[in-house]
């Protein structure tokens, strides 16, 4: 069995399973936010008037919660939602709710990480697509809507379709100028927004080995945009250490067998991957960035469980380290562990002399939600993951999809930039 | 189940121009339906009749989990959506949550109904008859846990065996 395969096996009590079965695994952990967390109050309040009971959780210390969405409150449906969430955690005993303006907080999938909310060979799922993200953990990490959540919080188990798996094997370390943002964005180009769909892409080879555990992170987020159910990445010391370091103990490695089964295996050379954006209208959009359309930008947005990881901002500071930006820039640090990070490293002030506007941590624009939406017809370079019509702000808004590099890059010269030709 | 068809001829219409993520914060259904579609067809939400079926092309609903988007679809009144093929949690949500029938169709019948035709989906025969055309199609039949899903009325009034 492949690593998702033993660990569904485990998760549904049986010996082995292949794909297409269907099982019910016991989840190990689940997370809500301000948007899937209302949705499941509402579903809980429905199904107390069916006269089911909702009393209790079926383990609130499995459960955590995040405010990312809507924060700061921009206006009282917003505000109103947060107060939900926070008499929801005070009714069930759920103490694991990182709250904004009160310490550390962020987006859940960086939450996921930062405060290794989720340990290898669990089965994770959150009420957000991008909880794949966290597969880079050797996790099964699975996006449900909230009805699916509500089932698992009262429940503990959800259905799945074992899924079949598609091997990415990178051979080779990345060049420097090139990022995992690259690399998943040119796989997503290859295989397309269904690509990956109802299966799990895993991400191995001597590439992947090399990676850090937040590029890693970065290609597990974005195997969403394939529609993949999961990503995964089987877990090595890597993890092992950046989980202890964030206050994880007992940790087990779940990996797969070595005559585990793919449905397919894709191949990729370091040496000949390229920064790489994906144009509007879709993530599958893409152009080596040298090939861009030479379009006046207004904007570059630095964020998101994507492209915010401390990492990420390191990558974009050193583009920024003396230079100025040349069109509206925002840097918003994922979590505040990272934020305070960047602030102790030095970061924050070269964005803030660079002229860069650094925000507090929130989906925010990523969504189109708050916080620096996109007027009609502006064009920004983002170091988000989606870029359908109307994602970042305005239908007739667009966006390019880029790695924090080329982000920063593009921030400095107004016009989509390759980090290697910059003056 | 009769109803007649809005038809958007193109693939990959994702959550967010079904429901765009500035509306993620309402939770009133009612509401949220006067956004269905704002993204892609600013006309939806007057044309749209109690009964309606939507039909498109391949990965209907791909993006986000926001159960928003099939929400927001149901409440306005679409019973079915017909596609080639549907991204997973959109999938997921529709039956679990029993918002509407997500029904996977073929290129023929994907070809063959226009805007406005009268159609019967019978997921018992898996017959889509076209009314208007006098036609026959053949639908996917549901997998064996989406079928028993859908007969109970969705994930809570499901029992597993």
């Amino acid at each position: 069995m492949n690593i998702v395969e033993k660990i569904l096996a485990r998760a549904s009590g049986r010996d082995s399973v292949s794909p297409d079965d269907v099982i019910f695994a016991k989840v190990d952990k689940a997370m809500v936010h301000d948007v899937s967390g209302p949705g499941v109050i509402k579903v809980f309040d429905k199904l107390k008037k069916q006269g089911i009971n909702v009393d209790k959780l079926w383990d609130s210390s499995k459960v955590w919660v995040a405010e990312d969405h809507f924060v700061p409150s921009a206006e009282k449906i917003s505000a109103e939602n947060i107060v939900k969430l926070q008499n929801f955690t005070k009714n069930y005993g759920i103490e694991k709710h990182f709250k904004y303006g009160m310490g550390q907080y962020g987006i859940c999938h960086t939450i996921s990480h930062e405060e290794a909310m989720v340990l290898p060979g669990e089965v994770y799922v959150g009420g957000d697509s991008h909880t794949n993200t966290t597969g880079a953990l050797g996790a099964f990490a699975c996006g449900l809507g909230h009805t699916d959540i509500a089932y698992v919080l009262l429940n503990g188990k959800i259905w799945f379709k074992i899924p079949e798996t598609l091997y990415f094997k990178l051979n080779g370390k990345l060049p420097d100028h090139v990022m995992a943002k690259d690399l998943i964005l040119k796989i997503i180009g290859d295989i397309g927004t269904d690509g990956g769909a109802y299966q799990t892409m895993q991400f191995g080879g001597s590439g992947i080995d090399e990676m850090s555990v937040e590029s890693r992170l970065t290609l597990c987020n974005m195997t969403t945009e394939a529609g993949a159910k999961n990503g995964i990445v089987e877990p090595d010391q890597k993890v092992v250490d950046y989980l202890t370091k964030r206050g994880a103990s007992n940790i087990t490695l779940v990996n797969g067998d070595s005559d585990a089964e793919y449905a397919k295996v894709y191949e990729y050379e370091s040496s000949e991957m390229e920064p790489t954006v994906a144009k509007p209208f879709s993530p599958e959009n893409t152009v080596v960035v040298r090939d861009a359309p030479n379009v006046d930008l207004d904007k570059s947005y630095i964020g998101s469980c994507t492209g915010a990881k401390y990492e990420d901002l390191e990558a974009a500071a050193k583009i920024l380290k003396g230079r100025k930006v040349k069109i509206r820039t925002e840097v918003l640090p994922a979590a505040i562990s990272i934020y305070k990070r960047a602030m102790e490293n030095g970061l924050l002030k070269i964005f803030l002399d660079a002229g860069v506007t650094v925000g507090p941590p929130t989906c925010g624009a990523c969504c189109g939600a708050h916080m620096g939406v996109l007027a009609k017809d502006e064009i920004c370079i983002s170091t988000t993951n989606r870029n359908f019509p109307g994602r970042m702000g305005h239908v007739e808004s667009q966006t390019y999809l880029s790695s924090p590099l080329v982000a920063a890059a593009s921030a400095v010269t107004g016009k989509i930039t390759d980090p290697r030709d910059l003056n | 189940m009769k109803g007649n068809v809005i038809k958007y001829e193109r693939d990959n219409i994702d959550t967010d121009v079904i429901i765009p993520g500035q509306y993620l914060k309402i939770h009133d259904y009612a509401e949220l339906a006067t956004h269905a579609m704002e993204g892609l067809d600013s006309e939806f939400h007057s044309k749209v009749k109690e009964g309606d079926f939507i039909l498109s092309g391949k990965n209907f609903g791909c993006g986000s989990s926001r159960e928003h988007a099939p929400i927001a679809l149901s409440h306005s009144g679409i019973k079915a959506v017909l596609a080639l093929s549907f991204a997973r949690i959109f999938y997921r949500n529709a039956v679990d949550g029993a918002f509407l029938l997500p029904i996977e169709i073929d290129e023929n019948a994907y070809k063959n109904i226009s805007e406005g035709d009268e159609i019967d989906i019978d997921i018992n025969s898996n017959e889509i008859k076209n009314i208007t055309r006098n036609q026959t199609y053949q639908m996917k039949p549901f997998s064996e846990i989406i079928g028993k899903i859908i007969e109970a009325g969705g994930l809570f009034k499901y029992k597993p065996d």
